[in-house]
C-alpha cells in the first residue's frame, strides 16, 4: 500500500498571484542579422527585440536634477522626466513648451540663459508623437544642463515656436522645418534654410529615402547605401 | 509662405546685372530713392565660401542684412544613418573641415557616452586628442586671421596665416596620414598611436611656433589701418550673445569667460594649466585679440600633452581595451606609404579563425549601441560644438546633429552690421569665422 507521503507534494489552492506582465512594446528588430533570404543558420532567427518602454525615471533622479524639476515646479506641463546617461530629459506637453522654456530662462534659481539650439528627431514607429523637437540647454550662471523635447504627431506637425524666448532659435527652427516639416507656429519666417525653396518633402524624416545609384565596380556592382544590408 | 516678387518690393524696381555703366545710371537718375538691395555672394571671394549675404543700403550705409545659406549641403547628417557608427567618423570630420579633429572628438564623445565606456577610454587616446585637437586649433585660427587679413585688403596676413598653418598640416599628415578629413578620432580612442618621431617633430613645431605667431601680432596688433578697420566695428554685446546663443571667441571677446574647456571640462582638460582669453571691447578687434591669445594657450596645453604623451603614459594602449569596441588593426605607415597591419593581418589570415570572424563582423556589421540619445559639448575653435546623437540600439545612428557653432553664430551677422557701412559687413562676418561646411552640413 501506498503512503501518501511518498508521493510529491501537491501544492494547493494558495498559488501566489502572478503579477500583471508589463505591457509589451512594439517590436524592434526580428532575427540577428537583419537578412530574410537565406536560411537561419546562427540560431538568432528567433530573436525579438523589443523597444525600451517610455517610462518616466523615477525619482530620486540624481544630482541637480531633483532640484531642477522641483524649482521648475510644472509638472502638469511635463509628460516623462528621463535620466539617462547623467542627462537630464524633459518631455514637455507641446502646448506648454514656450511657457517651461520661459520659466527655464527666467526664474534665478533656473537661468538657462544660453540655448544651443533645436534639433528634430524623426520616430515613425511613436505613433502619435512622431516628430521631436529637442532643445539643448546650458545655465552659465548654474552650469547646468537641460534637454527640452516637444513632440508632434505626423498628421497635426505643430510646435510652437520658442523663437520669442530665445531668438537664437530662428535658424534652427528653421532647419527642423525644412528636414522634418515640423511647423513652428508663431516663427516670424519659416522658410527652408538648406534645401532650396521649391524642394519636396522633408529629406532627414525616416519615409524620405537617401536616394543613391549602385556603383559598378570590375563586373560587380556595390548597391547605394540605403539598399545594402542592414544589421540593425 | 513666400510672396511673390512684386509683394515683396515697393515702389519702382531696377535689376541691375552688369549692364552698361551709363545706361545703368541714365535709368535710375529720376529716382530719389537711394534704397539699393545688393546680394553679396554666394561666389564672393570674401563671404568664406558659398555664404550669400543681401543687404539693404541706403548709401554706405546697411539698413537690412540676411544671410543666405544652404549652399553646401551635402546631406552628411542623413548619410550617417545608413552607415556603422565607426564610419560615421569620416563623415563628420567634413563638416567644418578647418576643425575636423574636433567634429570627430565631439561625436565619438557622444558615442561614447551612449555606450557607456567614457571612463575607459586610455588616457593615452585622451592626451593625443587633447594634444590634436589643440594643434587644430591653433591652424583653424591661423586660417581665420589669414582670411581676415586678406579680406581687409591686407595679403601678408593672409601668406603668414597659411604658411603657418601649413606647420600643423604637416604634423597633422605626419600623425593621421592625412592633412584634413582625418577620420582619426574613433569612437574608444584614436585610429593610430603616433608614428616614431611624432614626438619630436611636435616639440620643433612647439619651439618654432610662438615665433610665428609674435611675428603675425608684430604685423597686426597696433596696425593702424587694422585697428581703425576692426575697432568698435560689428559691435556684439554679452546680451546679444546670450540671446543669440553665440559662443566661442565671440562671446569672450564681450567680456565672459564661458569656456566649456574650464566650465564642463571633458578628455581630462582640468588636468592642464591653461588660461581662458577674455576682452571686453566686444568688437572685431576684441576677437581677433582672443584667439590670438588662445593660440598662445594652446601651445602651452600641446606642450602639457606631448609631456604627458611621450613620458608618463608611452607606450599605453590608445584604444578602448573591449575588443567589442576597439577597432581590431593597428595600422602603421609601411615603406610603401601605405598605412596597413601586417602582424594583424597575419593573425586573421594564418593563426586564428576566430580572430578572422571577430574582425569580418566588427567591420562590415559594426558594433551595437544600446538605446537612447546622448548630447556631448566641446569647444571647438568656433565656439560650442555639440553632437546630438540618437540610437535605437542598432549598428547604425538613428540620429546625427550638429550643434555646429558656425550656423549659430552666423545667426548674429546681422546684429553686428545692421547700421554699420558696408565695409563693415566683411569685417562681421570674418570675425565670426564662419566655414560653410559646417554651417551647411
Amino acid at each position: 500500500m501506498t503512503s501518501p507521503d511518498n508521493l510529491p507534494e501537491v501544492p494547493d489552492a494558495g498559488v501566489p498571484p502572478v503579477p500583471p506582465a508589463p505591457p509589451e512594446q512594439p517590436i524592434a528588430r526580428r532575427g540577428m542579422f537583419g537578412t530574410n533570404d537565406s536560411g537561419d543558420t546562427s540560431g538568432y532567427g528567433g530573436l525579438v527585440v523589443r523597444r525600451a518602454p517610455q517610462l518616466s525615471t523615477p525619482r530620486p533622479y540624481g544630482g541637480y536634477f531633483d532640484e531642477l524639476v522641483d524649482i521648475l515646479a510644472l509638472d502638469d506641463a511635463i509628460e516623462r522626466v528621463v535620466v539617462d546617461r547623467g542627462e537630464l530629459t524633459l518631455h514637455v506637453k507641446r502646448e506648454r513648451l514656450v511657457e517651461v522654456c520661459q520659466k527655464l530662462r527666467d526664474d534665478p534659481a533656473l537661468r538657462f540663459e544660453l540655448s544651443l539650439g533645436v534639433s528634430g528627431v524623426h520616430y515613425p514607429h511613436l505613433a502619435g508623437e512622431e516628430l521631436h523637437a529637442v532643445i539643448h540647454l546650458c545655465s552659465i550662471t548654474h552650469n547646468r544642463r537641460v534637454r527640452v523635447e516637444a513632440s508632434a504627431p505626423d498628421a497635426d506637425p505643430h510646435i510652437p515656436s520658442t523663437v520669442g524666448v530665445y531668438p537664437g532659435h530662428d535658424w534652427h527652427e528653421r532647419e527642423a522645418y525644412d528636414f522634418f516639416g515640423i511647423i513652428f507656429d508663431g516663427h516670424p519666417a519659416l522658410t527652408r534654410i538648406m534645401m532650396p525653396d521649391d524642394w519636396d518633402g522633408h529629406p532627414q524624416r525616416k519615409d524620405y529615402p537617401l536616394g543613391g545609384i549602385p556603383v559598378e565596380y570590375r563586373g560587380a556592382t556595390v548597391p547605394a547605401p540605403d539598399e545594402r544590408r542592414s544589421y540593425s | 509662405m513666400s510672396t511673390s516678387y512684386d509683394e515683396a518690393t515697393e515702389g519702382k524696381v531696377y535689376s541691375v546685372n552688369g549692364a552698361d555703366w551709363d545706361q545703368v545710371v541714365s535709368n535710375v537718375r529720376d529716382s530719389d530713392d537711394e534704397r539699393l538691395v545688393i546680394n553679396m555672394g554666394p561666389q564672393h571671394p570674401s563671404t568664406h565660401g558659398v555664404l550669400r549675404l543681401v543687404l539693404t543700403l541706403d548709401g554706405e550705409t546697411v539698413t537690412e542684412a540676411r544671410g543666405v545659406i544652404g549652399y553646401l549641403h551635402t546631406g552628411i547628417e542623413k548619410n550617417m544613418e545608413y552607415r556603422t557608427w565607426t564610419q560615421g567618423t569620416t563623415f563628420v570630420t567634413r563638416m567644418d573641415y578647418l576643425s575636423p579633429i574636433f567634429n570627430e572628438a565631439a561625436y565619438c564623445m557622444s558615442v561614447e557616452k551612449l555606450l557607456g565606456i567614457e571612463d575607459r577610454i586610455p588616457a593615452r587616446a585622451q592626451a593625443i586628442r587633447v594634444m590634436m585637437m589643440e594643434l587644430n586649433r591653433i591652424s583653424s585660427h591661423l586660417v581665420a586671421m589669414g582670411t581676415f587679413g586678406m579680406e581687409l585688403g591686407a595679403t601678408t596676413p593672409f601668406l603668414f596665416g597659411y604658411r603657418d598653418r601649413e606647420l600643423v598640416m604637416d604634423l597633422f599628415e605626419y600623425i593621421t596620414g592625412l592633412r584634413m578629413n582625418h577620420a582619426y578620432v574613433r569612437p574608444g580612442g584614436v585610429s593610430v598611436d603616433l608614428p616614431a618621431g611624432a614626438v619630436d617633430k611636435v616639440g620643433e613645431f612647439l619651439k618654432e611656433m610662438p615665433k610665428r605667431i609674435k611675428d603675425i601680432r608684430k604685423l597686426l596688433d597696433e596696425n593702424p589701418v587694422y585697428v581703425r578697420r576692426t575697432k568698435d566695428v560689428g559691435y556684439l554685446d554679452l546680451t546679444g550673445c546670450m540671446a543669440l546663443g553665440v559662443t566661442g571667441p565671440i562671446l569672450r571677446a564681450a567680456g565672459l569667460p564661458w569656456d566649456l574647456r574650464k566650465s564642463q571640462p571633458y578628455c581630462g582638460y582640468e588636468t592642464y594649466d591653461f588660461e581662458v582669453a577674455t576682452e571686453r571691447g566686444c568688437d572685431v578687434f576684441s576677437r581677433y585679440l582672443v584667439r590670438m591669445r588662445e593660440m598662445e594657450e594652446s601651445l602651452k596645453i600641446v606642450e602639457q600633452a606631448l609631456d604627458r604623451i611621450a613620458g608618463p603614459l608611452k607606450g599605453d594602449p590608445v584604444m578602448i581595451e573591449d575588443k567589442k569596441i576597439g577597432w581590431p588593426a593597428q595600422l602603421a605607415l609601411g615603406p610603401d606609404g601605405f598605412g596597413n597591419s601586417p602582424d594583424h593581418i597575419a593573425h586573421i589570415m594564418g593563426s586564428s579563425m576566430e580572430a578572422l570572424i571577430h574582425h569580418f563582423k566588427l567591420v562590415t556589421e559594426g558594433f551595437r549601441v544600446p538605446a537612447g540619445q546622448a548630447y556631448a559639448p566641446i569647444e571647438s575653435p568656433k565656439g560650442e560644438l555639440g553632437a546630438h546623437v540618437v540610437s535605437d540600439g542598432g549598428t547604425r545612428p538613428y540620429r546625427v546633429h550638429f550643434r555646429e557653432p558656425s550656423f549659430t553664430n552666423l545667426q548674429s551677422f546681422p546684429a553686428m552690421a545692421e547700421g554699420g557701412q558696408v565695409a563693415d559687413v566683411i569685417a562681421a562676418v570674418a570675425s565670426i569665422d564662419p566655414v560653410m561646411g559646417g554651417v551647411d552640413r
